[in-house]
């Protein structure tokens, strides 16, 4: 059996969970004072994601940099891949909200979408 | 020019601020903005989390600023970027600046405030040393990041530990940069619990509280920085000092309302929040200016920013159209005490009250289980049991008109924090 901390972070109360996961891979959480901590600490435990958010390169916008997120969570251990697949992307303005900037990223089957509106800079 | 309501700022506040003027039914807008493109500050706030309260779901800075831009155009409201206000008269006259009209004024029959904040320079400014390249406001790096690409440095030391700070530990440290240690003179952060969860132990970046920066080394380029532990009046203790080395300092010291516009034109500010006192139609000291967003008080959730604007939009329309009455002189304070530092509103004139007046504050300190109290006159209406308090969080308390009727000879409202007993 393997034992894990955890804060909460469903609401300001930050409660501070314990996690115990037991060899046939269940888990069971206290520290808790409602449901949310309990599902929050099972899904930290069992399969963290994250929503990455950072920027590519852009050309032809009234900025170089467009941010863009990945639609859904991705797990939590393949953050550094997403950003590093991101790294030499470059677009062309313009790019609306919720365009495909990255099809499946870091082999999660997970798009990575533009996150604001660039329109094509006349000069 | 001629203008019905001369909304200062494009950001959250002024966006939202707009719609609902516009639709209340007032024509003659023009949102003035300094920057670009609209938005504020969320268009470098590239993170999510934003618009879990409006939306249910969680936007990034620019997702959720593009929602009310896309607004403010369905409804064709008038804005001009790249245009910088320099004053306001008291007779709401405002007088602009762009490179198209050079300077112009506007008269204007009411005007809303909603310049949102700047980041405070203090507790940069007492760091012995020199001013070495290298040393930069959250806020700053975070413009250079995500709106500009470029990175600031490869080695970094955050100061404070408020949202930004937080936010910047974890972008800096995905775009390769280690991100050494975030120092807090405080005993607590000033941060959402979600970010030093999201930002910093995802990435184990060690968050030390109590300690400050006592001193910068390097000339041309930061080389390290001195961090210290302080004690409880916050003063560095002697021997507990320890070198890093590092080519970047960020600064995250919080945000202060930017207000020398209003006050020139007379608006009284509040010295605990640096924004206008307003009454429960968000109008400042001078009748027919009104303010919203972080030029009114600091926000950590933009929702509020939305909802607050909303309102400020809807008093100004009623303004214009005649429908607000002037406020009475003899209106009712809303006092601040044990433990709640501010209120905004800070007095209510009843008669001009909605049926519901949301009143927000933020507390002095971490309290646990402990109630939030309102008094009228001497009188306790309410009582809100809240398992934890913090200064990082605003707090909100619903105020109904009908108790406030009720309420023979009533003077003074009293929002307080009281301990279980
Ligand atoms: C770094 C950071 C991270 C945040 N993270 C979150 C989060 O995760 N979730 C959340 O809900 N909230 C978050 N917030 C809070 C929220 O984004 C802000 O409270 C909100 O953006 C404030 O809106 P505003 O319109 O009052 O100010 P701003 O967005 O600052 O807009 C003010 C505008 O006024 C313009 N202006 C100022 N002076 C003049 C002048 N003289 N003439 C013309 N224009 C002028 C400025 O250029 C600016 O565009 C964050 C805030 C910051 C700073
Ligand atoms: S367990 Fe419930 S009460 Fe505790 S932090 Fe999570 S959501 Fe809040």
């Amino acid at each position: 059996m393997e034992e894990r901390d955890l804060v909460c972070i469903c609401c300001p109360l930050g409660c501070s969970l314990k996690a115990k996961i037991e060899e046939n891979g269940e888990v069971h959480i206290s520290g808790n004072t409602c449901k949310r901590g309990e599902d929050y600490g099972k899904k930290e435990t069992t399969a963290p994601t994250r929503i990455v958010t950072t920027t590519v390169r852009i050309k032809g916008g009234v900025l170089p940099a467009l941010s863009v997120k990945t639609q859904d969570g991705i797990p939590k251990n393949k953050v550094f891949e997403c950003i590093q697949a991101l790294q030499d992307v470059e677009v062309e303005a313009p790019v609306h909200i919720g365009d495909i900037i990255f099809a499946d990223i870091a082999g999660t089957g997970i798009p990575v979408i533009a996150t604001k509106e660039v329109e094509k800079c006349m000069e | 020019m001629t203008a019905d309501i001369v909304i200062i700022g494009g950001g959250p506040a002024g966006l939202a601020a707009a719609v609902s003027a516009k639709e209340a039914g007032v024509d003659h807008i023009l949102i003035l903005e300094r920057d670009k493109e609209l938005g504020g500050i969320l268009n470098q706030c590239i993170h999510n989390g934003f618009g879990l309260h409006t939306f249910h779901e969680e936007l990034t800075g620019p997702e959720y600023a593009a929602r009310f831009i896309s607004k403010v155009k369905e409804l064709q409201i008038p804005y001009m970027l790249e245009t910088i206000v320099i004053s306001i008269g008291n007779d709401k006259t405002v007088t602009a600046m762009n490179k198209e009209k050079g300077l112009f004024t506007i008269k204007a029959k009411a005007v809303i405030l909603a310049m949102g904040c700047r980041e405070r320079a203090r507790g940069a400014l007492n760091i012995p040393g020199y001013r070495p390249a290298g040393i930069y406001s959250a806020g700053t790096a975070q413009r250079y990041v995500n709106m500009e690409g470029r990175m600031p440095g490869k080695e970094v030391v955050i100061l404070g530990s408020g949202d930004i700070g937080l936010i910047m530990a974890r972008r800096m440290t995905l775009e390769g940069a280690k991100v050494k240690l975030v120092a807090e003179i405080m005993p607590y952060s000033g941060g959402l619990k979600r970010n030093i969860v999201q930002c910093l132990e995802d990435y184990d970046i060690p968050l030390k509280l109590n300690h400050t920066v006592t001193g910068i080394k390097g000339k041309e380029r930061v080389e390290s920085v001195t961090v210290a532990k302080v004690d409880e009046n916050r003063k560095p203790i002697p021997g507990t000092e320890e070198e890093i080395t590092c080519d970047t300092l960020l600064l995250s010291c919080g945000l202060i309302p930017e207000n020398e516009l209003s006050k020139e034109a007379g608006v009284l500010l509040n010295p605990v929040t640096s924004g206008p006192f307003v009454n429960e139609s968000l109008e400042t000291s001078e009748a027919g200016i009104f303010a919203c967003g972080n030029v009114l008080h600091v926000h950590d959730l933009v929702d509020y920013v939305s909802g607050e604007a909303q309102t400020a939009g809807e008093k100004a329309a009623a303004y214009v159209k005649g429908l607000l009455p002037a406020s009475k002189e003899e209106t009712t304070a809303v006092s601040a005490e044990s433990g709640v530092r501010y209120t905004v509103p800070s007095k209510l004139d009843i008669t001009r009250m909605d049926e519901e007046q949301m009143i927000r504050f933020r507390v002095d300190n971490i309290y646990r289980n402990a109630y939030i109290a309102v008094y009228l006159n001497e009188k306790c209406i309410k009582k809100i049991k809240r398992p934890m308090l913090a200064p990082g969080e605003m707090e909100q308390v619903k105020l109904r008109k009908a108790d406030m009727e009720q309420c023979d000879g009533l003077v003074k409202i009293t929002i307080k924090i009281e301990q279980e007993v």
